[in-house]
């Protein structure tokens, strides 16, 4: 029988039954199916989240090597060689395979559980995308760990990439891997930008979108268009290396400077999108332990967009000593000053937030508060090196790498390990222990400001960026010794952070569905969640439906426990862009090996690419196109295509 | 010289001059901002004493409070005025700081290379041209042109005291102009990651009176003299076979300009690129054994027997 | 008592209807990454060129032949496949099989004369900038016209199959939208290489 085209769906109240036959349907498959296979968002996300926490220990451990071989005036620890693999591998560990995914992990699990959906409009993707994460950073280590670790930064300007000058396989490992990677992020920011759009459940317009997600979604906007830039220059420095073309070499024709605008024009932007959702969390996290909604809740989410804009048109702040025209100096120079204005915004309304509630400091609201003032001294940093003069005198000196360590551990580190004190009761169903957290976060503030306070310093004293070591008698010894020490208690504290986990994990009490008292979606469900997520889809009628009641300023109470059940299959809801009116029942699909066995194309693809053999470029390549047509295949299930027309009866007008 | 030669918090020149006040009111309008935050986040955190868990925050009810936008709208009106301030006060230092002066009074070329710096000065005549390496000298208050040549890879021109930086950027023409306002040798160094050594790429910027300078000039341009005992002879004949794959004496027959031109090495304070002092024990140290001080750079190992060490270093010794 | 909102719509459809439907989304993100890719393939021509000494194109006033007529050729495909696309939207499979297998003979029409158009070049890859900006822009170009030919070489085949019909034909809106792109861009590339020249750009 043809199924139907046009159902008017089934609304009913929440009981056990439903959620018993939705749990058949919505289950990851058993074995080795469901392993490789699993479209489950909350699955991909915390294999997201635990992969980066351990590139971040992998990357904080490379740091502790440096800051080792820093801790005095010339030392020998290290050879040059090895310092340089080491900084620049630790860099791109840290910005590519922590900063990003651990903020695409969080997003993928919370996203659809806040938006009141079963899951991200794309569930194969979203697989596909955590599996070419895992599969570049296996093929990036590979090399560090064979000795061809990146070895020129993690922005890796030419003419030292260039085989003339760096002849191994490092860059080509760096060069191919970043290229890889960049198929991950791209696909997964199309997934949230479709998800962001067309499966909010009913009544949450656009104005009751909370601001984690428009963190995310600006950052998934700009990565869709800016990532082909740096996969360009790097593909470009490839073909450079392995093929004679003349890009960046300036004997015929290339333009060294043509790989720093291609990069920072992905860079700067890449910046914004490894802080921007997680500034989201924090607006979203931090007024639950004020107990009050964010202040300016619109001005916030207006001001993430605008950061994100604004953010398209400074790139050439990197660039200020290169020898450009005044004209490009100045235009760039008011940018990257006027750009602290939208991120001023959200500081102060946090700040309000603070002052006009009635703050409980828990272990997450310190992280949060904390990170508040640490965002404000990488920001002022920040505007410091915005004035070109200036800059011309801090930049690539020590003075930046406290900057951007600011920025980055600041305003992405520490609301992640608050988003985790916070999110961990709804993931595990365990609180995490705050006595060990109280522990745990001081020493992470004393020992993170210990180590980066003093750099500010190191470097208007002008000790520059990239030195395996450093003389005497430059007035820096000290400040390096301290800095050492410091890194060294930050690095506890991250311990602690690891063993909370695992301790609360196991033994932690145990959490209902809201031990927060908090105000969106996901703490209506179970700890942790069912696979369906929902047993009813909610409507919402304010920003914050689970403390209607308390505000008592809406008209109308959202629902949750009754509502529409999509029971008939493995559904979903699309609804309209703006005001979330329900549009279409979404057929969901099975788990499927099909984005497993992509990235491992590409993988072989790319290992071929790495050793110039082609009979192993045209096996990944059939292996991706066998891949893609599995997964493309249009499916009946999913109504891509009808049933074969004898197979159809009559139809019944 | 001083305790922090590369600090850029004072300045000894008139470029340098025009940013180190920018500088320091952007510091401390950040370091205040800072404070002020950090007061509000801690007091505010504070202010009802309340601490605890899950229970603690469930504990205290959801109210909405008052309206927060007066915050914001002062906060932005407070911010606008020192982001104004430093935006006019960085236009125009930017308009003193970045022109090359239109009638200096020196132009010489700097050409960068992995890991050393090339100085080549020029005249009125191609036989006043001569170069030299990792010591500058410029005369004392007036401005000075530098025009920056990349060999290599990219690195970047700094001497922090006297100005800014400007990276060399090979296939670009780009410039840089100093001017010392108080006689004194100034530290400078590569900023821009170049490679293995990156980090001992330094050199001196001396700036003297005008007659000084005249001097320094006149004698970098006397080819080297003769050697003058045995041993000195022995030095120059293995400087002559050796030494002259890379480097040039003027006046003998090593003339290659691969490495730097060593006619008047005993002229510089320093070795090596700023790495080591110029006494006979560091020379000796730096010829026979490069790769033990500046791994990766561009001079080998050189295997030389103990008389021929004691040769050479006596015949550069002479080259004054 | 402040009322519970409970959304309770009318008839709603299952799944992808016509070309409506999420996956049409999913493509049309694809195709706005790909154009980036493409503009900044063309920000490097333009930086390049702009900072270059003179004598910089090895052809100050490109031929139009065979690429001019090469371009009409795959425009014209793009107006083939939508003939196509509209065969499936009115059920006339005939039409729908002419669409697409046109459009692929004219897409590979295109791409083996772009080969050729390299063969002819007195320029190779490595000999300059240009050079290695010319094939690698037209070279990836003609990557996504491969791919495209593909798409194509699917719908033919699962039309042929019968898998679509006026209602259940998502996949052919996202494969034809997918060839317009690749249509379009080559009118900026075009552009770009063979009309700027002519405008003064880099002579």
């Amino acid at each position: 029988m043809r199924p139907a085209a046009f159902r008017t769906p089934e609304v009913g109240d929440d009981n056990p039954e439903l959620r018993a036959r939705l749990h058949a349907i919505w289950a990851t498959e058993p074995g080795i199916k469901g392993w490789l296979g699993t479209t489950d968002h909350k699955e991909i996300g915390l294999r997201y989240i635990v992969t980066a926490f351990i590139l971040l220990l992998v990357g904080g451990i490379e740091a502790l090597v440096l800051r080792l071989q820093l801790a005095g005036p010339d030392l020998r620890l290290l050879t040059p060689d090895q310092y340089n693999q080491l900084f620049s591998t630790h860099g791109m560990t840290m910005i590519f395979l922590y900063a990003s995914p651990i903020l695409s992990g969080f997003s993928n699990y919370i996203w659809p559980l806040i938006f009141g959906s079963r899951d991200m409009a794309f569930p194969r993707l979203n697989a596909f995308s955590y599996w070419v994460y895992l599969g570049a950073a296996i093929f990036m280590y590979a090399g560090f760990l064979i000795g061809a670790g990146p070895n020129d930064g993690w922005f890796n300007y030419v003419p030292l990439a260039e085989r003339d000058f760096n002849p191994g396989l490092n860059e080509d490992f760096y060069s191919l891997g970043m290229i890889f990677l960049g198929i991950s992020t791209t696909v997964g920011a199309a997934n949230f930008i479709v998800t962001f759009f067309k499966t909010r459940c009913p009544g949450m317009s656009i104005n009751r979108v909370p601001i984690f997600a428009w963190g995310t979604l600006t950052a998934s906007v700009a990565n869709l268009v800016v990532i082909p830039s740096v996969s360009l220059a790097f593909f470009l420095l490839w073909m450079d290396r392995q093929f004679g073309t003349q890009f960046f070499r300036s004997p015929h024709g290339g333009q060294p400077l043509l790989w720093q605008h291609l990069f920072w024009i992905f860079g700067h932007p890449w910046v914004y999108a490894i802080v921007l959702p997680a500034m989201g969390m924090v607006s979203d996290a931090l007024p639950v332990f004020c107990r009050r909604p964010l202040v300016a809740h619109t001005l916030v989410a207006l001001a993430t967009v605008a950061v994100m804009i604004l953010g398209f048109g400074v790139w050439v702040h990197h660039m200020f000593a290169t020898g450009l025209p005044g004209l490009a100096l100045s235009f760039f120079s008011t940018a990257s000053i006027v750009i602290t204005v939208p991120s001023a915004v959200t500081v102060f309304a946090w700040v309000a937030t603070i002052w006009l509630g009635r703050p409980v400091i828990t272990t997450a609201f310190l992280f949060f508060a904390s990170m508040i003032v640490l965002f404000v001294i990488g920001g002022v940093s920040g505007f410091m090196t915005a004035s070109v003069p200036v800059d011309w005198q801090l930049t690539d000196t020590y003075f930046v790498v406290a900057h951007l360590h600011y920025v980055l551990i600041g305003i992405n580190v520490f609301p992640v390990v608050g988003a985790t004190y916070f999110w961990f009761p709804k993931m595990t169903g365990r609180l995490m222990d705050e006595r060990l957290g109280r522990w745990n976060f001081w020493t992470m503030f004393l020992g993170f400001n210990l180590g980066f306070l003093p750099m500010h310093l190191t470097g208007l004293l002008g000790m520059p960026r990239r030195v395996y070591t450093y003389p005497e008698g430059m007035g820096w010894d000290t400040l390096n010794l301290i800095t050492s020490i410091g890194s060294f208690l930050f690095a506890i504290g991250v311990l602690l952070f690891v063993i909370n986990c695992r301790k609360s994990y196991r033994t932690g009490a145990v959490a209902g569905h809201n031990p927060w008292d908090a105000p969106t979606l996901e703490w209506t469900t179970p700890s942790p969640p069912p696979p369906y997520n929902f047993a009813v889809i909610p409507t919402v009628a304010s920003r914050h439906p689970l403390w209607e009641d308390q505000l008592d300023e809406s008209e109308g109470r959202s629902s949750w426990l009754r509502g529409m059940t999509l029971d008939q299959g493995k559904e979903a809801l699309a609804t309209t862009a703006l005001d979330a009116d329900p549009e279409r029942i979404l057929e969901m699909p099975q788990d499927s090996y099909a984005p497993f066995l992509l990235a491992v194309g590409l993988a072989i693809l790319f290992t071929g690419m790495l050793l110039i053999k082609w009979i192993v470029i045209g096996l990944g390549g059939l292996a991706c196109f066998a891949a893609l047509l599995l997964w493309l295949w249009p499916r009946r299930d999913l109504r891509e295509r009808e049933p074969a027309p004898e197979l159809l009866e009559p139809a019944h007008g | 010289m001083s305790a922090t030669p590369l600090d850029y918090l004072t300045s000894a020149g008139a470029r340098a001059a025009h940013i180190a006040p920018l500088t320091w009111f952007t510091l401390i309008v950040s370091v205040l901002v800072c404070l002020v935050i950090g007061i509000l986040v801690w007091i505010g955190s504070r202010r009802f004493r309340a601490s605890g868990g899950a229970e603690a925050t469930t504990s205290v009810p959801v109210e909405r409070g008052a309206d927060g936008l007066p915050w914001i709208k002062w906060g932005l009106i407070l911010s606008a005025i020192p982001l104004f301030v430093t935006l006019v006060w960085t236009m125009a230092a930017l308009a003193q700081t970045a022109g090359p002066p239109a009638n200096p009074a020196l132009v010489l070329d700097v050409t960068s290379h992995q890991y050393w710096w090339e100085v080549t000065y020029n005249g009125a005549l191609p036989s006043d041209r001569f170069s030299t390496a990792n010591e500058i000298h410029i005369p004392v208050g007036v401005p000075v042109l530098v025009k920056l040549h990349g060999a290599d890879v990219i690195h970047s021109f700094w001497v922090p005291k006297l100005a800014g930086k400007t990276d060399t950027i090979p296939g670009q023409n780009n410039v840089a102009w100093l001017q010392a306002d108080a006689p004194g040798r100034y530290r400078g160094q590569c900023t821009e990651y170049c490679g293995l050594q990156h980090a001992k790429m330094a050199f001196e910027v001396v700036a003297e009176p005008r007659d000084a300078f005249e001097r320094w000039r006149a004698a970098q341009l006397h080819t080297a003299p003769p050697p003058v005992t045995d041993v000195e002879k022995k030095g120059l004949a293995v400087v002559e076979y050796r030494c002259s794959l890379c480097h040039a004496v003027r006046g003998t027959r090593a003339a290659s300009y691969y490495g730097p031109d060593l006619t008047h090495l005993m002229s510089r304070r320093l070795i090596a690129s700023g790495a080591l002092p110029n006494t006979p024990g560091s020379l000796a140290g730096w010829i026979q054994s490069p790769q033990q001080i500046k791994p990766g750079s561009g001079m080998p190992e050189q295997h030389l027997s103990g008389d021929d060490l004691s040769a050479v270093t006596a015949y550069l010794e002479t080259l004054k | 008592m402040a009322e519970r909102i409970i959304s309770e719509p009318g008839q709603l459809p299952v799944g992808p209807i016509g070309r409506s439907g999420i996956g049409w989304w999913g493509v049309a993100t694809l195709v706005a990454s790909e154009a980036a890719l493409f503009s900044y393939l063309l920000f490097s021509y333009f930086y390049v060129g702009a900072s270059a000494q003179p004598a910089w194109l090895p052809e100050p006033d490109p031929k139009m032949w065979p690429s001019l007529p090469n371009t009409i050729l795959l425009v014209a495909s793009s107006f083939v496949a939508w003939f196509g696309e509209k065969g499936v939207e009115k059920g006339d499979r005939a039409q729908a099989l002419i669409g697409f297998g046109g459009a692929f003979v004219m897409g590979a029409v295109f791409a083996a004369v772009q080969g050729y158009e390299w063969w002819t070049k007195t320029y190779g890859l490595g000999s300059s900038s240009y050079g290695s900006l010319y094939y690698t822009t037209t070279g990836f170009h003609l990557a996504h016209v491969v791919a495209g030919l593909i798409i194509l070489a699917s719908l033919f085949g699962w039309t042929a199959i019968d898998y679509f019909s006026p209602r259940r034909r998502i996949s052919v809106s996202a494969g034809v939208l997918y060839w317009h792109f690749v249509d379009v861009v080559w009118l900026f590339v075009f552009t770009t290489y063979y009309v700027t020249p002519y405008l003064g750009f880099a002579k």
